[in-house]
């Protein structure tokens, strides 16, 4: 049998020779990129549609909000200087495991997840900040469920991000757990852009009303 | 410095690649390392996309059954007027139930689980992307259909419709957790699909055999990536919605309370903007099968695969702009109506193509007219009318007579059953030999189909009439005086029949297994890859990854030049590998090491479902419920060291 | 332009409605009947049906042919005829020319279907809405309920469940729901409209031909959904005004002392709680109102005649004959019962 290593065919091979290759690749080359991909189409689609739903019933209130005073803006915009802030360490974390340099990636998970907590307890007065009780009516609703919504987001991400971090102190480690902790960070730069147009929907919509 | 190595576990040999041709040694290697493990709780770990893609099927058709029996029991109800068989209460669940199963747990999902199947096959894969995901998936569907089982045979099923409008649907006319039941059904089979559409771009898009460009993937392939994107954006809408009423229901929002500034048609939007696309969720996959089956008996290729894929991508777009014409009697303004009349009438356009082309096929083709083939001409007749009735109900003052009539439901069930059922029944005839290495029986196939073909046109032909005549839809009985008898009494006649035919065509399955004819890998001639594998398929599906070259690889292989690569050597044997392409040229790129069997996905299956069922009773439930499932996720996700270690040595170059 | 399809469409019209009525299995025109127009709305949508039906027709013809033909004419192969292959080199222009040709038609007939339904619609909308009638209609589970609005307040009046209407002149229906989402619809006149809590829609119709029409609730609404009719008598101005003069009146007084007894029953026990009848003490809104409940053909929005034996049997169980309706069953003594519909009965 006539084997050919890839990028040069001989010309009588019958076979191409895959033992050669890499096994794990960045980006878009890899599985994992797509998957995660998917789970962002989805998860958009759902705050996108959330958005659509604020300003329809927006639309059709004779008043908006209907009862309650908007949404105070300390809390919300400190939080969205400390999401966007987080994007830093994210990024070095991305490059770092594309890198395979384990110290820089410990250190920046580290990083990532005292960002975590702060975004996160920061929260908390958001939600107080609101205003308004979900049960008050139909506004309260919405904006409790999409600032709800987007927490989960954080919540779930803070956890993957968290399990990612003790296998990089722990191990067992292979080439395509690098690929894991890259595709982590992609889904954080979502979870943060995704944040900015909620921000401006929740904070800003309501006073230009 | 520390690096990766440093965490690596102790190193292990590298493990042998593939030969070709593979040798005995190879075959034996692979079918060891890729199939399900043994035993009891290797029953619960197993994630081969083919097995889970049998119990995917044989679930989905006992759905399906179960749906049919339903509806067998509402046509009894409506054989003739004032008929006292079932009452109010009853007959409210059962068309709900009937909808949800039959949309829910059965159209979609079917799709879904026979691609599982085929797609690894068509495109010259070992697996699909994400296999234990994929067998996530199925479990979250199967408890997800089981817990609405449950609810209804304890007489507390949803009974508020498939589509369940608010405010009946909501908390002041819907006391009780009957509707409940209903919206977490909707959120447990929602995420088993979206899981599904993720697991099959990725395949589609990475696990091609080389050589297999876009431009050279079986349309059934195309069809199927057309749905799951459609999936990807169109269900998260129904799921937003059912979210919000669980809310409205448990825990006292407002989305769709107008005294609170909420609005009843909000969720008949959000319901739509998914329900919409749904239909073609389901139509789309029937297209695909036409596209498989008709090139194999009319020994040729398909004419016009450029304008098929564009027609599959234009319709699939086009799908999510018509929503509204569900919504035409709601007091929407008019202007904005109009608008999606046109898109309702011009969706026609792509299908049409899609039809003259395999008519085109057929009349260029010689026709070998065996089993499969008798279905696909059913949806000719029977699909053609039913998209013709769809074009009577684009109109607005057309549908604004026959809306929530007897009309649509003839409508609806023509376009599905025919757009979508018969299809695939002729798509089982046509790969039950590659599943199960048999065929099944011929005569009673025919019998099956001439019942079902005669069955279904009696049982909703006279539907239409019964529109016009003024039935409306989701009525327990009708007074003696309107005149409806006869044509419901014709109508149930035709329901009994397609029983009968579901009969004979289970018996059919059943007993083909053990006395079909032996199929061999290639019984009809097909040219796509998945008649170069064994009936049934090894369980590494290819010992050596095909080479590509055209469309129709098992067809070309007659033509092709000795010198070139026919196949793929040096992926482990003895390790769980496959090679991953590029997107566009299918370009080999790079070997990704693939998971062993592990029970995490269904232990966390079960943990899923406690917190959906949970959260029907208490709000807590998504807390409390988010600790095991965050667990069994952890353990599921968490190396192994030896399947690490395995990694670890395949990582080095040979 | 317009002339054209006009034309078309009335040339068309005997052929189609002839072949219709054959196809409806030979019986005669029902009172709930989508193709036995009694009104210019009614009927410009059937001019619409016929003409689309007529366009689908020739489509399904035609792909039925082709499929015909294909099977007829086309030779047989079996798995061992090899796949012609040579496709890939030839360009296949007729094939192409002949779909190419057939996509054309589609769109050329689609938009054809799209230029009548917009014509359809704007002549839906074109009703003169001089000396209009004002009716406003409130749906509930599981009855309607009508108020005749007019400009003196003394000659507002409320009914449910039968509306009488005068031929020839516009009615503006403004529909509203107390509860679910229910849908006003009478085939021989008009299309649907649906009636949403927390929005008024409105309706606008006219009916030509007297007669009597049936109407349904046609938005799924609960457990009696099935049994939500509504009866719309057509008739002449001239029987119409004494219909709408004998509807404003109060209920008449009871003339002996059965009806007296009854009408002692109807405000002493649980009746008054959901029923209104003007000229006594009871107003409530929450069930229809009785005041000319004798006036009426049918009860329980169509359910059953109206007869004495009906009305008895209805108030001593409602679930009997609509299971799960608002009504609870009533705990009369035969003599009682007796009064109270001596009563009823009178009340026209």
């Amino acid at each position: 049998m006539n084997r050919s290593r890839l990028g040069s065919p001989q010309a009588e091979s019958l076979a191409l020779d895959a033992s050669g290759l890499p096994t794990h690749a960045f980006g878009h080359r890899n599985l994992m990129w797509w998957g995660t991909l998917g789970l962002i189409a989805i998860e958009g689609t759902i705050f996108a549609l959330t958005v659509v739903s604020y300003f329809y019933l927006q639309v059709h209130a004779p008043k908006w909000p209907p009862n309650t005073p908007p949404p105070s803006l300390l809390w919300g915009t400190l939080n969205t200087a400390v999401l966007s802030a987080s994007l830093w360490p994210n990024h070095l974390l991305k490059k770092a495991a594309e890198h395979g340099d384990l110290a820089r990636i410990r250190r920046n998970f580290i990083a990532c997840l005292a960002f975590s907590l702060v975004f996160l307890a920061i929260r908390v007065f958001e939600f107080r900040a609101l205003n308004v009780r979900w049960d008050n009516d139909a506004y309260g609703s919405v904006v409790w469920l999409l600032l709800g919504l987007h927490t989960v987001h954080l919540i779930t991400d803070t956890y993957d991000t968290a399990v990612l971090a003790v296998l990089m102190f722990k191990g067992p480690l292979e080439s395509q757990r690098l690929v894991d902790v890259s595709e982590n960070a992609m889904y954080w730069y979502f979870v943060v852009a995704a944040w900015l147009p909620i921000y401006a929907v929740l904070y800003l919509a309501p006073r230009s009303w | 410095m520390i690096q990766v190595q440093d965490l690596e576990p102790a190193p292990a040999p590298r493990p042998p690649g593939n030969a070709v041709p593979p040798t005995q040694a190879d075959r034996d290697a692979l079918e060891h390392t890729w199939r399900d493990p043994q035993g009891f709780v290797g029953w619960f770990s197993a994630i081969n996309h083919k097995t889970i893609s049998k119990r995917f099927l044989l679930t989905t058709f006992g759905f399906f059954v179960a749906g049919g029996l339903i509806a067998v029991a509402m046509r009894l109800q409506l054989m003739r007027p004032a008929n006292g068989l079932i009452g109010p209460d009853l007959y409210n669940q059962l068309f709900s139930m009937h909808g949800t199963t039959m949309m829910f747990l059965f159209a979609v999902p079917v799709m879904q689980a026979i691609s599982i199947y085929l797609i690894p096959l068509m495109v010259g894969a070992r697996s699909v992307a994400f296999p234990r995901m994929n067998a996530y998936a199925y479990w979250v569907f199967l408890f997800g259909g089981l817990m609405l089982y449950a609810a209804f045979l304890l007489n507390i099923g949803p009974d508020a419709g498939w589509f369940s409008y608010v405010p009946l649907a909501g908390p002041e006319y819907a006391p009780g957790k009957r509707v409940d039941f209903w919206a977490q059904l909707v959120t447990f089979t929602e995420l088993s699909a979206l899981l599904e559409a993720i697991v099959i771009i990725t395949t589609v898009f990475k696990l091609r055999a080389p050589g297999m460009a876009l431009n050279r993937i079986p349309l059934f392939v195309w069809a199927m990536l057309v749905t799951a994107f459609m999936v990807l954006f169109a269900m998260p809408s129904v799921m937003l919605a059912s979210t919000g009423l669980i809310m409205d229901r448990l825990v006292g929002t407002h989305f769709y309370n107008p005294a609170q500034n909420g609005d009843a048609l909000l969720w008949q939007h959000l319901f739509w903007f998914f329900g919409h696309p749904e239909v073609y969720l389901i139509f789309i996959p029937g297209l695909g099968f036409l596209s498989a089956i008709i090139p194999t008996f009319a020994r040729r290729p398909i004419f016009g695969y450029t304008a098929m894929v564009l027609s599959l991508i234009a319709t699939a777009f086009l799908s999510f702009g018509l929503w509204v014409h569900h919504m035409f009697a709601t007091n929407l303004p008019e202007v904005g109506k109009s608008f999606f009349t046109a898109a309702s009438m011009l969706i026609a356009v792509p299908s049409a193509v899609q039809i003259f082309c395999w008519i085109a096929t057929l009349w260029t083709g010689r026709l070998n007219l065996k089993l499969p083939m008798l279905f696909v001409l059913a949806f000719f007749f029977i699909l053609v009318l039913g998209g013709l009735t769809g074009v009577i109900l684009a109109s607005v003052p057309l549908d604004l007579q026959v809306h929530d009539t007897y009309f649509v439901v003839a409508h609806l069930h023509y376009v599905l059953l025919g757009g979508a059922v018969f299809p695939l029944a002729g798509a089982v005839y046509y790969w039950y030999p590659k599943f199960t290495g048999r065929l099944m029986n011929e005569r009673l196939g025919r019998w099956n189909f001439w019942l079902f073909f005669i069955g279904f046109n009696l049982a909703f032909f006279p539907m239409h009439l019964l529109g016009l005549k003024g039935m409306t839809r989701r009525v327990y009985t009708y007074p003696a005086e309107m005149g409806w008898g006869m044509l419901n009494f014709t109508a149930t006649m035709g329901a009994l029949l397609i029983g009968a035919s579901v009969m004979l065509f289970a018996i059919n399955l059943w007993r083909s297994r053990t006395r079909g004819q032996p199929a061999g890998p290639d019984p009809w001639g097909g040219g796509t890859l998945e008649w170069a594998t064994a009936s049934p398929p090894s369980a590494v599906n290819f010992e050596a990854i095909p080479v590509v070259y055209g469309r129709d690889p098992v067809w070309e292989t007659a033509d092709h030049p000795p010198s070139r690569p026919e196949a793929v050597a040096g992926l482990a044997t003895t390790a769980r590998e496959q090679l991953v392409t590029s997107v566009l040229d299918a370009q080999p790129d790079h070997r990704q090491q693939f998971p062993q069997p592990t029970p995490w996905p269904f232990i966390s299956a079960g943990a899923t479902s406690a917190l959906f069922i949970g959260s029907i009773f208490t709000p807590w439930a998504v807390v409390w419920g988010a600790v095991p499932v965050a667990i069994a996720l952890t353990i599921w996700f968490w190396p192994r060291h030896d399947e690490t270690a395995v990694n670890v040595a395949l990582e080095k170059s040979a | 332009m317009k002339g054209i399809l006009r034309g078309a469409v009335r040339a068309v019209q005997p052929v189609f409605a002839g072949a219709l009525i054959a196809a409806a299995f030979g019986l005669q025109a029902q009172p709930q009947d989508v193709l036995a127009p009694a009104g210019p709305q009614a009927a410009h949508i059937q001019s619409l049906w016929n003409l689309t039906v007529v366009v689908c027709s020739i489509v399904f013809a035609a792909v039925l042919g082709a499929l015909v033909y294909v099977l007829w004419r086309r030779p047989r192969a079996d798995i061992s005829a090899l796949p012609d292959l040579s496709v890939h080199m030839k360009p296949e222009s007729a094939a192409m020319r002949s779909v190419g040709g057939a996509v054309v038609a589609s769109v050329l007939l689609l938009l054809l279907l799209i230029v009548a339904s917009v014509l359809t619609d704007r002549a839906l909308a074109h009703l003169s809405l001089r000396d209009a009638l004002h009716v406003q209609i409130t749906a509930n589970q599981w009855w309607w309920e009508a108020r005749y609005d007019d400009e003196q307040a003394s000659n507002v009046f409320t009914t449910a469940n039968e509306l009488h209407i005068p031929a020839g002149r516009p009615v503006i229906f403004s529909l509203r729901s107390n509860d679910v989402i229910h849908s006003f619809w009478v085939p021989n006149l008009h299309g649907k409209k649906d009636l949403i809590p927390g929005r008024t829609a409105t309706l606008q119709l006219q009916a030509d031909r007297p007669g009597v029409y049936r109407g349904q609730c046609a938005e799924f609404c609960g457990l009696q959904h099935s049994f939500m009719a509504l009866r719309v008598v057509v008739e002449s101005q001239a029987q119409y005004e004494p219909w709408a003069q004998g509807q404003r009146q109060p209920a008449p007084e009871p003339n002996d002392e059965s009806k007296q007894r009854g009408r002692d029953l109807f405000l002493g026990t649980s009746c008054a709680m959901c029923h209104a009848i003007q000229g006594t003490d009871a107003s409530a809104r929450r069930g229809p109102d009785l005041t000319h409940l004798a006036s009426r053909q049918t009860i329980a929005a169509g359910t059953l005649h109206n007869t004495p034996d009906n009305l008895a049997r209805w108030i001593r169980n409602p679930q009997q004959f609509k299971p799960g309706a608002n009504m609870p069953a009533t705990n009369l003594s035969d003599d009682e019962l007796k009064a109270l519909v001596a009563y009823l009965v009178s009340l026209s």
